[in-house]
């Protein structure tokens, strides 16, 4: 499977008090807080994030709360693959439940920029930076989280197991 | 067979295995889940979704309603609908809202619901707070909770564990806020990534249970996976008369393999305090220079244990707090709470000009009960200082320990206590 889209960057360490504030945690409905996504770390990210864009991180990506909102508002805003130095667990596990592809990558976060055209092979970890002609392996996601992926997450995936037990 | 860390071998029994390595992918039976008001009904949701027709064992999950309660707005009122509605549809034996509701993390202790060698999921990041009983303890999100309390399993890579010594004699004011801030100044924020942390040394026996439940409670701020400690006396102390289970007390091997030891000498630290806008920029009290405060807030699920409330009530005896700052106490469980206004901690506390508010998580995360206006600044004893996290993306969050905030409150810039008190 493949994406492409537009990088948008940021730094390391961003937390999930960052990716969608605690304000808006009175309900979890995906489109509501879509609108608030990286509202203080970025105002201009909400505006300008179209489906199938994707973000580039330095380490730590998701640190603190297990808000799963976090990831949800990022999936809504159209987000389709995150690539970063490291993530936080917590956030990691949460992403690939929803079907949220992560991938780590220590070069690509470094060299890739703001703005440049990205694609991602999401079966074999192979990024591809379009804007600047460069390519970059990430460290592939394991094969039975790529099984969750493909499912559409986690739900979905225990769904399918259900129905194959009955 | 190899020697195993206490985390190795709760894991392995937990998934019918002898032996462990880190880095196995393991399926593992839950003991214990917990969600809470803003987590959970998006687990319930899932949980639907899922087609689930029961939980996997009415006892074993807990809802508690501590966030943004009492409801502070229509749409957290929904919210917690939703979980009262699920409770009562699948009889659930732990929900707990109103007069029966705390802070989640020191709630289930006090109740005897997590317990030594025990597996415990939650939909909440400071879960890791139970590894001060010795369990395996982690904190996960809405989707992973649904997948446990329909199939009372998750799967779990086995982390390796980083070590930690403690040794020397504590000086005055200083407890297991300031060990685990020191500690995670030292290893920074993702300093324990993906890893168990294993708190042990000599120092480490001499803490009380709270100080214990404090430094658990902030492995996540390292980025810690799980935090861990030794059963002892102490342990079976607080344990044994609370235990609504049996439990099952494990050990690290003397030979088993750590992925780093540090150590520390206990001795050489004074009170901490991390300041804005990561747990880990952590100074020595004395070295962070003339910082006014506009607000202090004492409680949460990192501070608010009974002996916290009494240093704190010890610094304030007979005091007031500076004009012009907000003093806001939260006692986080009943339990707590009554304890607290028995031992006269309310007099003191509101002779001294402070508020107090019943059991929640509110200031903490910006939910409400003492929220920042732009440009104001809190000390608090609470576990995060992210940019905007008690308010106003222009706000500031400070942390430490409940005696330093005390102090703090009554100075009106952050201080050693030994400025207001000359002995603990």
């Amino acid at each position: 499977m493949n994406t492409e889209g537009k990088i948008w960057k940021f730094g390391s360490d961003i937390d999930t008090d960052a990716i969608i504030p605690a304000r808006y945690l009175s309900q979890s409905d995906p489109k509501e807080l879509a609108k608030h996504a990286m509202e203080d770390e970025r105002p201009d990210f909400i505006k300008g994030v179209k489906e199938g864009d994707i973000l580039v991180a330095g380490k730590n990506f998701g640190c603190g709360s297990s808000r799963e909102h976090a990831p949800i508002a990022l999936k809504a805003a159209g987000v389709s693959c995150i690539i970063a130095k490291s993530f936080a667990r917590i956030f990691y596990r949460n992403g690939l439940n929803l079907g949220l592809p992560l991938l780590e990558s220590s070069e690509a976060s470094e060299v890739i920029q703001d703005g440049d055209q990205v694609r991602v092979n999401l079966d074999t970890g192979e990024i591809t930076n379009l804007t600047q002609d460069k390519k970059f392996s990430a460290k592939p996601i394991p094969a039975f989280m790529q099984e969750l992926i493909a499912d559409g997450g986690l739900i979905p995936h225990l769904q399918k197991k259900r129905v194959k037990k009955k | 067979m190899s020697p195993m860390t206490i985390t190795e071998k709760i894991l392995a029994v937990h998934a019918g295995k002898k032996q462990v390595s880190p880095g196995d992918l393991l399926d593992v039976r839950i003991d214990f889940a917990l969600g809470n008001d803003v987590t959970a009904p998006l687990a319930v949701k899932a949980f639907q979704e899922i087609g689930a027709k029961k939980v996997f064992h009415r006892d074993r999950v807990a809802l508690v309603l501590d966030h943004f309660t009492p409801a502070k707005d229509i749409l957290s009122a929904e919210q917690c609908k939703v979980l009262r509605d699920f409770a009562k549809t699948y009889h659930l034996t732990h929900f707990y809202e109103g007069g029966e509701a705390g802070v989640e993390h020191t709630l289930l202790p006090e109740k005897g619901l997590v317990l030594p060698g025990e597996v415990v999921i939650g939909a909440d990041s400071h879960t890791c707070t139970y590894g001060a009983v010795g369990a395996f303890s982690t904190g996960v999100g809405s989707t992973d909770l649904a997948a446990a309390m329909t199939t009372g399993k998750l799967w779990f890579k086995v982390p390796e564990t980083l070590r930690l010594v403690y040794y020397g004699k504590l000086n005055p004011w200083v407890s297991g806020k300031d060990l685990i801030l020191f500690t995670i100044g030292d290893i920074g924020v993702d300093g324990a990534l993906y890893q168990a942390m294993e708190f042990c040394g000599e120092a480490i026996k001499t803490l009380p249970m709270s100080s214990r439940f404090t430094m658990a409670n902030m492995v996540i701020e390292a980025g810690g996976k799980n935090g861990i400690f030794e059963p002892d006396d102490v342990t079976l102390k607080y344990v044994k008369p609370r235990a609504k289970r049996p439990y099952r007390i494990y050990r690290s091997d003397p030979e088993a393999h750590y992925a780093v030891e540090r150590e520390y000498d206990v001795s050489t630290i004074n009170p901490q305090v991390a300041l804005p806008h990561i747990p880990s920029n952590v100074k020595d009290v004395r070295k962070v220079g003339k910082i006014e405060i506009d607000q202090v807030v004492i409680g949460s699920c990192t501070n608010g244990h009974l002996d916290d409330l009494r240093v704190a009530a010890k610094v304030l005896k007979g005091k007031k707090i500076a004009p012009f700052v907000r003093l806001i106490v939260i006692p986080p469980t009943p339990v707590i709470y009554r304890q607290a206004m028995k031992e006269g901690l309310f007099e003191i506390f509101l002779s001294a000009g402070a508020v107090i508010s019943p059991p929640t998580c509110g200031p903490c995360l910006g939910g409400y009960m003492g929220i920042l206006a732009a440009g104001e600044r809190a000390l608090a004893t609470t576990n995060r200082n992210f940019r905007g996290r008690m308010g106003h993306i222009e706000s500031e969050v400070y942390l430490s320990n409940p005696a330093v905030a005390a102090a703090s409150a009554v100075k009106g810039r952050i201080c050693h206590p030994e400025e207001v008190i000359k002995r603990i």
